[in-house]
C-alpha cells in the first residue's frame, strides 16, 4: 500500500514539475518537449493503474500525434528568438497572482469534494484492450457515442483542411 | 499487476494538472501555450476518469479517456488551423488581438 | 338557358386576359377583348333573356358550385335570373358595352398613363363582372362580394389619373364614404343571417313574414344605409361629384348607369323586408325626396359640366329611391333602367366635348358648339330631353310613373316635391345646354371622333327616346304593373307641364331674354348660390365633425399609445442587451477566468456547501 503510493507519487511528482514547466516556459518548443514528459508520466500513472490500452493511446495519440501536430504548426509559424522575447514581455510576474488566487480557491474546493470519497481504493485489476473493445463496441452501450465521435472527428478533418488550406495558399501566392 | 492507492491521491494529481492547466490559460497569451494547457486539462479530465474506472475494475473509463481523446484531437485541429489564420491575419499570436470578435 | 354563367364569366376573362398580360398587348388588341369580352356577354345575355321571356318561368336558378362550407353554412355561387335582374343583366351588359365601345375611342390618345389603356379596360370588365355578381348573386353573400367588387373597380378608376393627388384623394373619399355605408349593410346581413340562419335571398323572403316589425325595421335601415353609401343619396351623397376626377367613361358606366343604382337594385331586391316595415319604406322615400331635392338645387349652380350631371344623376337616383319608399318598385327599376340610358348617353355625349376641347370641363368657358360638335350636340340634346322628361322620351314615361305612383301611395308631399324638382331638372339642364352648346364661342373645338365614339351615342340616343315604349311594353309584363298616361287627370296635365315650364323659364333666363341678374347678385341670391353651389354645406359638415377631429385624434396618438407597451419590451430587451454585451470583451481569458469562477460556484452548490 505505501510502497503503491510512492510509485504512484514518482510519475505522478514528475507529471507535476513538468506540467509546471510547460506553463511557464517561454520557448514553444521547449514548453513541447516538458508536456511530452508529463504525457509520458501520465501514462505510466494509467498503466500502473491498470489501463494498459489507455496508457498506449496515451503515448500514440497525445505524445504520439497531438503533440507532433502542435510542433509542425510551431516550426510553420517559425517562432523563434523574437517570439521568446516577446513571450518574456508578455508573462509579466505581475499577471500570475488573480490566476492564483482563484486556482487557490479552486484548489481548496476540489481538496474538500475529494475528502468526501476518501477510504476508497483502486482495485488493482489490470484491464485489457480486450474488455475495453468489448464494452466499446460489443453490447451497444456505446454505440451511438462511437458513432458521434466519428462525426466529431469528421468534421474536425473537414474544419481544419478548410482552416489550413486557405493559409498555405496564401503563403504560396506570395514571392 | 496494477497499484491499490486510495483513489483520493489520484483525483487530488488529477486535479493539481487540472489546476495548473487552469492557470495557464488564464496567465498564457500566447495561443499555441493556451491550446497546450487546455490539453493539460483535458487529459487532467481523462486521469480522473481512469481513476474512476480503475477503482471498479471496469472498462468504462477507459472508454471515457477514448472519447476525451477524440475529442482532444479534433479540437486540436481545428485550434491550430485557427491558429494559422489568425497569425495570418493579425500577424501575431496575442490572444487578446483576437479580441475584435467581441460581441 | 345554361350557358348562361358566360354572362359573368366573359367580362372576367377578358380582365384576367388584360391583367396577366400586364399590358403588353398592343392597344388595338385590349381593345378588342375589353370591349369584345363586354359585347358578347351582351349577346349572350339577350339570349338567355330571349329564352327566358319565351319560357314563361319566373325565376331560373343556375347553380355552379359550393363557395365555403362551415357547418350548416353553405353559401354557393349560384346565378338567379328573374325578371329584376334580367333588366339589371341587360342594362349592365348592353349600355356597358355601348360605353365600353366608346372609350375604345376616348381613351385611345391619353398616354398620360403608361400602359392606361390597358389598365383601363382591365379595371373596367373587373367592374362589369363584379356589378353581374350582384345582380346575379342568388345569396347575399355574392351580392356582398360584387357590391364591393363595384366598390374596389369604382376606387381604381376614380383615382384612375393617380398622378394628380387629388384624384387620389377622391378616390379615397369615394371608397371611404360608401365603406360607412357598406358597413351598415354587413350588419344588416349580420342580423338577417342572425334571423334565418342562411343568406339565399329567395329563402329570406320566403320566410320575410316571421320577421318582427322592429327586426324588419332595423334590417331594412341597415341595408338601406348600404344602399344610401352606394346611391350617393343623403347623407352618403358627398363622394359622387368629386368621383368625377375620373375618366368621363368611368362616370358614365359605374358612376350614372350603373353601380350607383345598386342600391336600388337592393331595395327593389329586398322588398319584402321593406313591405313589413312601413316605417323603412317611410325612410327611404323621404331619403330620395331630400336627395331629390337636394341635388336639383345644387346641380343649378354648378359651372363643371360633369359636376352637373353627377348631382343630377343623385337626383334621379332620388327619384327611384322615391319609388321604391312608396312602392312603386317597378317604376324605380324602370327609371333605372330608362336613366342609365339617357344618363349614360349624356356622360358620353360630354365626354365628347370635354375631349374636343382638350379637356376643358367648365361650361362657362365652352359655347356656341353646336355646330361644331353636331353629333355632340344633338345627342345631349336627346339626352337632355329625357332626363326633362319632355313627352316622347323615354324619362318622361318613367319619371311620370313615379310621380303618379308617389301621388297615389304617399300623397301631396312626395308628388309635389318631385314636381319641384322635375321643374328644377328642367332650368339646369336648359341651362347646361345654353350655356354649353349655344351663345358665343369661347373655344375652337377639334373634332375627330370616330364610329367607335358615335355610335354608342346614336343607339343611346335612339333607346333615350325609345326606351319608354319599351318599358311600358315589356316591362309592365316583367315587372309589374307600371302606370301611365292612360288616363288624363289635371295632376297628369300639371306633371307634364312642369318640365315644359322649367324649360321655358331656363331658355328666357339662360339665353339672356330676361334679365334675372339683379336678383341673383343680391345678398341673399348669392348666399344662396354659394350655399348650393358648396352641395348644402355637407362636405363642410363633414370635414368639421369627422375629418378634422379624426386627423387631430391621429395626430394625439401619433406615437401610438397601444404601440408604447411593445416599445417598452423592445427598450427593456436593448437595454439588457446593452448590459449583457458588456460582459463580451471578447477576452478569451477573461472569459475562461470566469468559467473558473462558475466552476467554484457550481461545486459548491453541488457540494451542498452553499
Amino acid at each position: 500500500m505505501t510502497l503503491d503510493l510512492v510509485l504512484f507519487w514518482i510519475p505522478g511528482l514528475v507529471a507535476i514539475g513538468a506540467t509546471g514547466a510547460v506553463i511557464t516556459r517561454k520557448n514553444a518548443s521547449r514548453a513541447l518537449i516538458y508536456l511530452v514528459v508529463s504525457l509520458l508520466a501520465v501514462a505510466v500513472i494509467f498503466f500502473m493503474l491498470g489501463a494498459p490500452f489507455a496508457a498506449a493511446l496515451e503515448v500514440v495519440v497525445y505524445a504520439g500525434a497531438i503533440v507532433v501536430l502542435f510542433l509542425f504548426v510551431v516550426m510553420m509559424l517559425n517562432l523563434g528568438r523574437s517570439s521568446v522575447m516577446r513571450e518574456s514581455r508578455w508573462l509579466q510576474p505581475g499577471m500570475w497572482i488573480g490566476p492564483f488566487i482563484l486556482v487557490a480557491i479552486l484548489a481548496v474546493v476540489f481538496a474538500y469534494a475529494f475528502a468526501n470519497i476518501d477510504g476508497v481504493d483502486t482495485k488493482g485489476e489490470m484491464v485489457g484492450p480486450r474488455a475495453v473493445g468489448e464494452a466499446l463496441f460489443g453490447e451497444g452501450a456505446y454505440l451511438l457515442a462511437v458513432e458521434l465521435a466519428g462525426f466529431l472527428l469528421l468534421a474536425a478533418l473537414v474544419g481544419a483542411y478548410h482552416l489550413g488550406r486557405r493559409y498555405l495558399e496564401e503563403r504560396r501566392e506570395q514571392p | 499487476m496494477a497499484i491499490e492507492v486510495p483513489v483520493f491521491h489520484v483525483l487530488m494529481l488529477a486535479g493539481v494538472l487540472f489546476l495548473l492547466g487552469l492557470a495557464g490559460v488564464l496567465v498564457r497569451r500566447n495561443i499555441m501555450f493556451l491550446l497546450m494547457s487546455l490539453e493539460i486539462m483535458m487529459n487532467a479530465a481523462g486521469l480522473a476518469f481512469i481513476a474512476a474506472g480503475a477503482v471498479w475494475g471496469q472498462p468504462d473509463g477507459q472508454i471515457m479517456f477514448m472519447f476525451i481523446l477524440a475529442l482532444a484531437a479534433a479540437e486540436v485541429a481545428v485550434a491550430l488551423g485557427i491558429v494559422l489564420q489568425i497569425s495570418r491575419r493579425f500577424d501575431t499570436l496575442d490572444i487578446d488581438a483576437a479580441s475584435d470578435f467581441n460581441g | 338557358m345554361d350557358w348562361f354563367w358566360l354572362v359573368p364569366a366573359l367580362p372576367l376573362a377578358g380582365f384576367l386576359v388584360l391583367f396577366v398580360t400586364e399590358g403588353k398587348l398592343p392597344d388595338k388588341v385590349v381593345a378588342f377583348v375589353g370591349a369584345g369580352s363586354v359585347g358578347l356577354a351582351a349577346l349572350v345575355a339577350l339570349g338567355v333573356g330571349w329564352q327566358f321571356v319565351a319560357s314563361g318561368q319566373s325565376s331560373f336558378s343556375l347553380p355552379l358550385w359550393t363557395w365555403i362550407a362551415v357547418g350548416d353554412f353553405t353559401p354557393s355561387i349560384t346565378l338567379y335570373l328573374d325578371s329584376l335582374s334580367l333588366v339589371m343583366t341587360g342594362v349592365i351588359t348592353g349600355v356597358g358595352f355601348l360605353i365600353h365601345l366608346y372609350a375604345t375611342g376616348y381613351m385611345w390618345q391619353d398616354h398620360e398613363e403608361p400602359k392606361g389603356y390597358s389598365r383601363f379596360f382591365a379595371y373596367m370588365n373587373l367592374f362589369v363582372f363584379a356589378m353581374l355578381m350582384l345582380v346575379l348573386g342568388d345569396n347575399l353573400l355574392t351580392l356582398f362580394l360584387g357590391w364591393e367588387g363595384v366598390g374596389l373597380c369604382s376606387y381604381l378608376l376614380i383615382g384612375f389619373y393617380h398622378r394628380d393627388p387629388a384624384n387620389g384623394y377622391a378616390a379615397r373619399k369615394a371608397f371611404v364614404v360608401t365603406r360607412v355605408g357598406d358597413t351598415l349593410m354587413a350588419l344588416g346581413l349580420f342580423l338577417l343571417f342572425w334571423e334565418f340562419k342562411t343568406l339565399e335571398m329567395q329563402a329570406i323572403l320566403a320566410e320575410a313574414g316571421s320577421l318582427t316589425p322592429g327586426m324588419a325595421t332595423a334590417v331594412g335601415l341597415l341595408l338601406l344605409g348600404g344602399a344610401v353609401g352606394k346611391s350617393a343619396q343623403v347623407p352618403l351623397q358627398t363622394w359622387l361629384p368629386d368621383a368625377m376626377a375620373g375618366p368621363t367613361p368611368v362616370s358614365a358606366l359605374i358612376h350614372a348607369a350603373t353601380m350607383v343604382t345598386a342600391g336600388v337594385y337592393l331595395i327593389a331586391r329586398m322588398q319584402d323586408v321593406y313591405l313589413l316595415s312601413a316605417d323603412a319604406q317611410h325612410v327611404v322615400a323621404v331619403v330620395g325626396l331630400v336627395t331629390l331635392l337636394i341635388s336639383s338645387f345644387t346641380a343649378l349652380t354648378q359651372t363643371d359640366i360633369k359636376r352637373i350631371l353627377a348631382y343630377s344623376t343623385m337626383s334621379q337616383i332620388g327619384y327611384m329611391f322615391m319609388a321604391l319608399g312608396v312602392g312603386a318598385w317597378s317604376a324605380a327599376i324602370f327609371h333605372l333602367m330608362t336613366h342609365a340610358f339617357f344618363k349614360a348617353l349624356l356622360f358620353l355625349a360630354s365626354g365628347s366635348v370635354i375631349l374636343a376641347l382638350h379637356h376643358e370641363q367648365d361650361i362657362f368657358k365652352m359655347g356656341g358648339l353646336w355646330k361644331k360638335l353636331p353629333i355632340p350636340f344633338w345627342s345631349m340634346a336627346i339626352g337632355s330631353a329625357a332626363l326633362v322628361a319632355l313627352p316622347f322620351t323615354s324619362g318622361f314615361a318613367s319619371k311620370d310613373a313615379i310621380l303618379l305612383t308617389a301621388y297615389d301611395n304617399g300623397g301631396w308631399l312626395y308628388w309635389g316635391g318631385g314636381a319641384l324638382a322635375a321643374g328644377m331638372t328642367a332650368l339646369y339642364t336648359t341651362r347646361m345646354m345654353i350655356v354649353t352648346f349655344f351663345g358665343r364661342s369661347k373655344t375652337e373645338p377639334h373634332d375627330d371622333s370616330k364610329a367607335n365614339m358615335w355610335l354608342p351615342l346614336v343607339v343611346l340616343g335612339i333607346l333615350s327616346i325609345g326606351g319608354g315604349w319599351f318599358g311600358i311594353a315589356v316591362l309592365d309584363d316583367l315587372l309589374g304593373p307600371i302606370k301611365s298616361f292612360s288616363h288624363f287627370t289635371p295632376l297628369a296635365l300639371v306633371t307634364i307641364a312642369v318640365p315644359l315650364l322649367g324649360v321655358l323659364v331656363g331658355w328666357l333666363v339662360f339665353s339672356g331674354r330676361v334679365n334675372v341678374s339683379a336678383v341673383v347678385e343680391s345678398g341673399l341670391g348669392n348666399g344662396l348660390r354659394r350655399y348650393w353651389h358648396g352641395g348644402w354645406g355637407f362636405d363642410w359638415v363633414y370635414d368639421r365633425v369627422f375629418v378634422k377631429p379624426f386627423v387631430a385624434m391621429a395626430r394625439i396618438n401619433k406615437n401610438d399609445v397601444v404601440d408604447l407597451v411593445f416599445r417598452i419590451t423592445a427598450a427593456l430587451a436593448r437595454g439588457l442587451h446593452y448590459i449583457g454585451a458588456l460582459t463580451q470583451t471578447g477576452r478569451l481569458r477573461w472569459y475562461a477566468a470566469n468559467l473558473g469562477l462558475g466552476l467554484v460556484l457550481v461545486l459548491l452548490i453541488v457540494l451542498e456547501v452553499l
